[in-house]
């Protein structure tokens, strides 16, 4: 087919069935973008002879003869930016990036109507980092970055350093690579929710030309590990084979078909023929906790299928609730939610000429996954090498190993290049999801409005595997009850196998579904005592001196190092009280107003040790190489690092490269989850920065005969006295000649931790008539510590309060009876789009925290977390009913005020026929 | 996505015979959307050189082929120029972006046929007859109502394609109201109801889609009262049939239903209408209940 790519025509054949977004990445252009390979994400925007058309849809062979745009074509030539790239780049439009190409394509292509109504232009476009804020001010021309003076970065709003990148489409995400000879993995997947396999026939599947292997569970090691990823293995159950001779959900993998061409390898998939024995299956907690049920994995615990257990209690809370003026009782629940991030799961393994191994993913956690390969296979370490291009998107997902041992098995099996890219359906069905939650809460208070008594019971769904089960549930039930002084307290919680697709990591990790109760619990005791909600918080929550107790006790690592709580409360406080800086718009009769706020404190690091490496080195040039093992996948730590760095060195940020994510360049580094990019990978770079300026200074004083207090770090050389500048290239070539290092080391063991807070305010607005809510403003409350980027960290909080109203209004991942997923694309399963989002007021408070780097704390996942209490806290304001039930869309909304005014009006006229003295009930 | 199962693909030739495996394609915003694995040929409509919009004194005819791009850049005539606002409500009720507008057909929308296909709206709302071509060149007229018979179902046979659909001058002449009820802002549509009322007798014509599984479309002689309205749509719409997927439950779809419904009536009643006793207590009561 002649096709024009950007000015380029060229010739080369293409397949009848394919789109025109897999034949432009097979000539190379990367840029274009796979996300949901079905028309809803946008990601894939290219132009066709000027008009912007969803690559990924368009017949491929309909383009004979066209010119295609794509958006390493945007730029004049010359390489001066387009203006839309140019905006995004200065806005700083993107976090991950890996939607960023649609977007721009999609802003380069909008008429000046269109312009003007971005909810509408931007409807086939999602991201689901941004929150959009920072979108909008793309398309409008702001500028949110700052260019700091040497040594002054950090605390400022410095630019993403891949940003020219990812606005040109050349940042290389996992994908985005040609290995030569690269065979194609397919997962044929189970049809039945519990079956044990009784043989499976590859015969007619290894006759499919272009098929090289087939895998099933007889080729797979026999042994068990955790697809969770954590510094101790031992956190995560182990209960997944690589292939299993038992399947337990629906979509879990039954064999693995390698063939030259994906096409033939899923005509391989189609031709496997499999006999199952069906066995009995449970999709519901409750029932698979119960001691008839099903069997999924036998558990070392009482209770069947419970593969994690919390119990514990301090006080005596029988006596608390004794004592109580009100005591108070609900259950909530929380759904299956998807992470969505744009880039699904996937590795590409390959062959370096000694015959190690490299894996290539698109992971969080590149070295705990080297890790449990060589676990897994045999292998020792130094034949292993895992690394991590730019990643689009985690939130948690990718804190699993989910891909890599099924490529590598393959890999070693057939002695070539493997690739394994997960669809956006597999996502769904395959995958893992957020921990649906029951959560029951039972809380006492004194009419002076002072807890008495906490009382929890909570049951996780963990799917059919427990990866990060038990660890969840723990969380869970931290936090949320130690930010509450209470004398009595007490916490029973089970982590459930049942036949339905995995729950994993998610970000906030099961904090976000307890307090998701606990807040509204507080709210409706707070009511029910006549006391401000917010007041009743603020005489309620612990105190910076105080200890903080969960039912289990204290956890002897965790500190206040610094307390941002109160003024947390102060903004939400003003929030109420003052008249928005904007007027919100106006409704027509109708509608009912509510306020509702809720808090939130998460510890800034995972229990139990959290381990980085770094090293900043002096080169020959004169700057500086930092090596560090944490993955960047848009939450901005290669931004931070840079800045800390520079900071400890005296230079700019553009003087220093990073190298990062790759077994190869540190020593070893847990991981980006958790929230520890910032804290824990964040404090060994300031390590190696501060021993690294020590050892530059020390030298350069000694060189020159300076007496070490007047000589001083600059952008590219040492001043020695008043006189005399070192320029960093003759102090390397000095110190070789001497013989010294030019490198230095930081280690951090993220221990011991501390804690951050958030708080959230919202006001709505609901129309009783069809369940439509709107959010007529939107204010939140974060405690950072120090904020190392504000831009930045407002874009993460920004990021997590949409991806929270997601899953608070609209998100839900549907099973069936049988526990199959229903809604495995983005048009069944609606992630907030720009239209969506209200913009929120972020505020940082004013902290410095004892054991964070320069002050810092962590600021990924927790502002998720007191999103969807506030918001339900807003409606039982508005509505004065409690909604217990997630997600709250509009349907649900609608239903559940017509049966109150049912109810309400059967009340009303079975009370006027008792006695026709009573009042009537308001409608 | 890719279709990996198509062996060939190319231009429409029609003495070409149909076979198991062969799809008609027109933008392909569907088809390349989900896995296809019983697909082997895709015959491309597009090639057919259709004029995608034909004006006649009859009416309007619509190519399948018509892009939802082309459609929303039509400028209507005076005579019909009051639909103007309707034809871009429709397409602007597509869960698809503008984008999606340049590939994705009129006709691809018709005979997907999905409840809340939006050019399905359209049309039936403006008695749309669709003219459907068998394999061996003959042709056959149904009209839209009855070209959709359920979800994801229609009356096209084996080989036979959607050649046209036609508006009739009478229809576009006519005043239109529209209404959509969606979970989301921009999101998919859970209800979409369009009224017309022809002046010359004061008839009405309400069409519901999107909250039922096909075309629902009921006829007044004469403008109704609200109670007589939603007596009629409950007759035409029993419980438990109103549709039931992820974008709304059944329950809420039928209440919608009935208040888009009134909205439309009281949009285009005729203007003193109000001052009917009947219909100010009819009206009244509707309130009641709605805000109850």
């Amino acid at each position: 087919m002649r096709l024009t790519v950007n000015g380029e025509e060229s010739e080369l054949p293409v397949r009848p069935g394919q789109c025109l977004r897999t034949h432009l990445r097979e000539r190379g252009w990367f840029g274009v973008k796979k996300g949901c390979d079905a028309g809803d994400c946008g990601a894939c925007t290219v132009h066709v002879d000027g008009e912007p058309v969803h690559s990924c849809l368009y017949p491929a062979f309909r383009a004979e003869g066209r010119s295609v745009t794509t958006v390493e074509g945007l730029a004049r030539p010359g390489g001066e930016l387009h203006p839309v790239q140019q905006r995004f780049l200065d806005a700083q439009g993107f976090q991950c990036g890996f939607c960023t190409a649609g977007y721009l394509m999609t802003t380069a292509a909008l008429d000046h109507e269109l312009s003007a109504d971005l909810p509408r232009a931007f409807k086939g476009n999602l991201c689901r980092c941004t929150g959009y804020r920072a979108i909008e001010d793309a398309v409008r021309g702001r500028c949110n970055t700052e260019e700091p003076e040497a040594g002054r970065a950090v605390g400022r709003g410095l630019a993403a350093p891949a940003g020219p990148q990812v606005v040109t489409g050349t940042a290389r995400y996992t994908f985005d690579l040609t290995v030569e000879g690269l065979l194609h993995l397919k997962l044929l997947r189970s049809p039945h929710p519990h079956a044990r396999i009784r043989s499976i026939d590859t015969s007619a599947a290894l006759r499919v030309p272009g098929v090289v292997a087939v895998l099933t569970h007889q080729d797979a090691p026999d042994r068990l590990f955790s697809t969770a990823r954590h510094e101790h293995p031992d956190e995560d159950p182990y209960d997944t084979r690589v292939l299993d001779d038992t399947v337990r959900f629906v979509g879990q993998r039954v064999a693995a078909v390698v063939a030259e061409s994906e096409g033939a390898a899923e005509e391989g998939c189609r031709r496997i023929e499999v006999e199952y024995e069906l066995l009995p299956f449970v999709v519901d907690p409750e029932l698979a906790m119960a001691p008839d049920a099903p069997v999924i994995h036998p558990v070392s615990g009482s209770t069947v299928n419970a593969v994690g257990e919390v119990h514990g209690e301090v006080g005596d809370v029988a006596a608390g609730f004794a004592q109580a003026a009100v005591v108070y009782e609900e259950e909530f629940r929380t759904q299956r939610v998807q992470h969505a991030s744009l880039e699904t799961h996937g590795a590409v393994a390959w062959f370096e000429e000694d015959g190690r191994l490299v894996v290539r993913s698109s992971t969080q956690t590149p070295f705990l996954t080297r890790r449990a390969l060589c676990t897994l296979f045999d292998l020792p370490e130094d034949r292993l090498r895992v690394l991590a291009g730019r990643v689009g998107g985690g939130f948690g997902g990718k804190q699993e190993m989910l891909v890599e041992d099924i490529v590598v098995l393959a890999a070693l099996r057939t002695g070539r290049p493997v690739k394994l890219e997960y669809t956006r359906a597999e996502q769904f069905t395959s995958a893992t999801t957020r921990h649906p939650f029951t959560v029951k809460v039972k809380a006492g208070a004194s009419a002076d409005g002072e807890l008495t008594a906490l009382q929890l019971r909570v049951v996780s769904n963990t799917g059919a595997y427990g990866n990060h089960g038990p660890a969840v549930l723990f969380h869970g039930c931290g936090e949320s009850l130690s930010v509450y002084r209470c004398p009595n307290k007490k916490a029973d919680g089970f982590a459930v196998y049942t036949n339905t697709v995995p729950a994993g990591a998610f970000r906030g990790y099961g904090l976000g579904q307890v307090v998701f109760a606990m807040e509204q619990v507080m709210d409706e005791l707070a009511r029910r005592l006549g006391i401000d909600p917010l007041e009743f918080r603020a005489r309620n929550v612990i105190g910076p001196g105080e200890p903080m107790i969960t039912a289990g006790g204290e956890e002897e690592d965790l500190h206040i190092a610094s307390y941002g709580l109160d003024q947390c409360l102060d903004i939400v406080r003003a929030a109420a009280a003052e008249q928005p800086a904007h007027p919100e718009p106006e409704l027509p009769d109708g509608w009912l107003v509510g306020e509702g706020s809720a808090l939130a404190m998460i510890a800034t690091g995972p229990p139990g040790g959290h381990f980085a490496d770094a090293t900043l080195s002096l080169l020959s040039d004169g700057r500086y190489d930092l090596a560090v093992g944490t993955a960047e996948f848009g939450n901005g730590t290669t931004t931070v690092h840079k800045q800390i760095a520079s900071g400890a060195l005296g230079t700019t940020a553009d003087r220093i490269t990073v190298r990062q994510s790759d077994t190869d360049v540190v020593r070893h580094d847990t991981g980006a989850f958790g929230s520890t990019g910032t804290v824990v990978a964040g404090k060994a770079v300031l390590q190696a920065g501060n021993a690294l300026a020590e050892a530059l200074l020390a030298f350069a004083a000694e060189h020159t005969g300076t007496p070490p207090e007047e000589c001083r770090l600059e952008t590219d050389s040492v001043r020695c006295g008043s006189g005399r500048r070192l320029a960093l290239k003759d102090l390397h070539t000095a110190m070789v000649a001497a013989g010294r290092e030019t490198s230095a080391a930081g280690h951090w063991g993220g221990s011991p931790r501390s804690v951050a807070f958030n708080a959230q305010w919202f006001r709505i607005a609901v129309h009783p008539d069809t369940g439509e809510l709107r959010i007529l403003r939107s204010v939140h409350a974060a405690d950072a510590g120090k904020v190392m980027n504000p831009m930045q960290c407002r874009g993460q909080v920004e990021g997590g309060i949409a991806q929270a109203l997601g899953a608070t209004l609209w998100e839900e991942v549907r099973i069936d009876e049988r526990g199959a997923v229903e809604t495995a694309a983005f048009r069944r399963y609606h992630l907030p789009a720009f239209a969506d989002v209200p913009r929120t007021e972020v505020h940082f408070m004013e902290t410095s925290d004892a054991i964070g780097p320069l002050g810092a704390k962590s600021m990924s996942e927790s502002p998720f977390n007191p999103v969807a209490p506030a918001l339900a806290n807003a409606l039982r304001d508005a509505t004065g009913l409690r909604f217990t039930r997630l997600p709250l869309t509009r349907d649900r909304i609608w239903q559940q005020l017509a049966e109150a005014a049912e109810a309400g009006a059967t009340a009303n006229t079975e009370a006027r026929g008792d006695d026709p003295q009573l009042p009537t009930v308001q409608g | 996505m890719d279709l990996h199962t198509v062996t060939e693909s190319g231009p429409v030739h029609w003495a070409e015979p149909w076979r198991p495996g062969d799809a008609w394609l027109g933008g392909g915003t569907y088809l390349f959307s989900e896995p296809q694995p019983w697909l082997r040929r895709l015959r491309d409509l597009s090639t057919a050189g259709w004029p995608p919009l034909t004006e006649r004194p009859e009416g309007l005819e619509i190519a399948a082929t018509c892009t939802v791009a082309q459609l929303s850049r039509l400028v209507l005539p005076d005579r019909w120029a009051h639909n103007q606002r309707l034809v871009e409500q429709c397409c602007r009720s597509f869960l698809a972006s503008f984008k999606i507008w340049n590939m994705a057909t009129v006709g691809g929308n018709l005979a997907n046929a999905l409840p809340a296909g939006p050019m399905i709206s359209l049309t039936a709302a403006l008695d749309g007859v669709c003219t459907l071509r068998a394999m061996d060149g003959s042709e056959r007229r149904v009209r839209v109502t009855e070209f959709v018979t359920g979800d994801n179902r229609n009356v096209l046979g084996e080989g036979e394609l959607l050649r046209a659909v036609t508006l009739p001058d009478a229809a576009l002449r006519q005043r239109t109201a529209f209404r959509r009820a969606s979970l989301h802002e921009h999101g998919r549509s859970a209800a979409l109801l369009i009224g017309r009322t022809d002046p010359a007798d004061g008839s009405l014509t309400l069409t519901i889609t999107a909250s039922t599984v096909r075309p629902v479309r009921l006829w007044f002689p004469l403008h109704p009262g609200a109670a007589q309205l939603r007596a009629a749509v409950e007759a035409a719409v029993p419980r438990g049939e109103w549709f039931d997927d992820i974008h709304g439950l059944p329950e809420w779809r039928r209440h919608m239903t009935l208040r888009l419904a009134e909205e439309i009536r009281w949009e285009l009643r005729e203007p003193g209408e109000l001052r009917e006793p009947g219909e100010l207590r009819d009206a009244a009561e509707e309130r009641g209940e709605a805000c109850g």
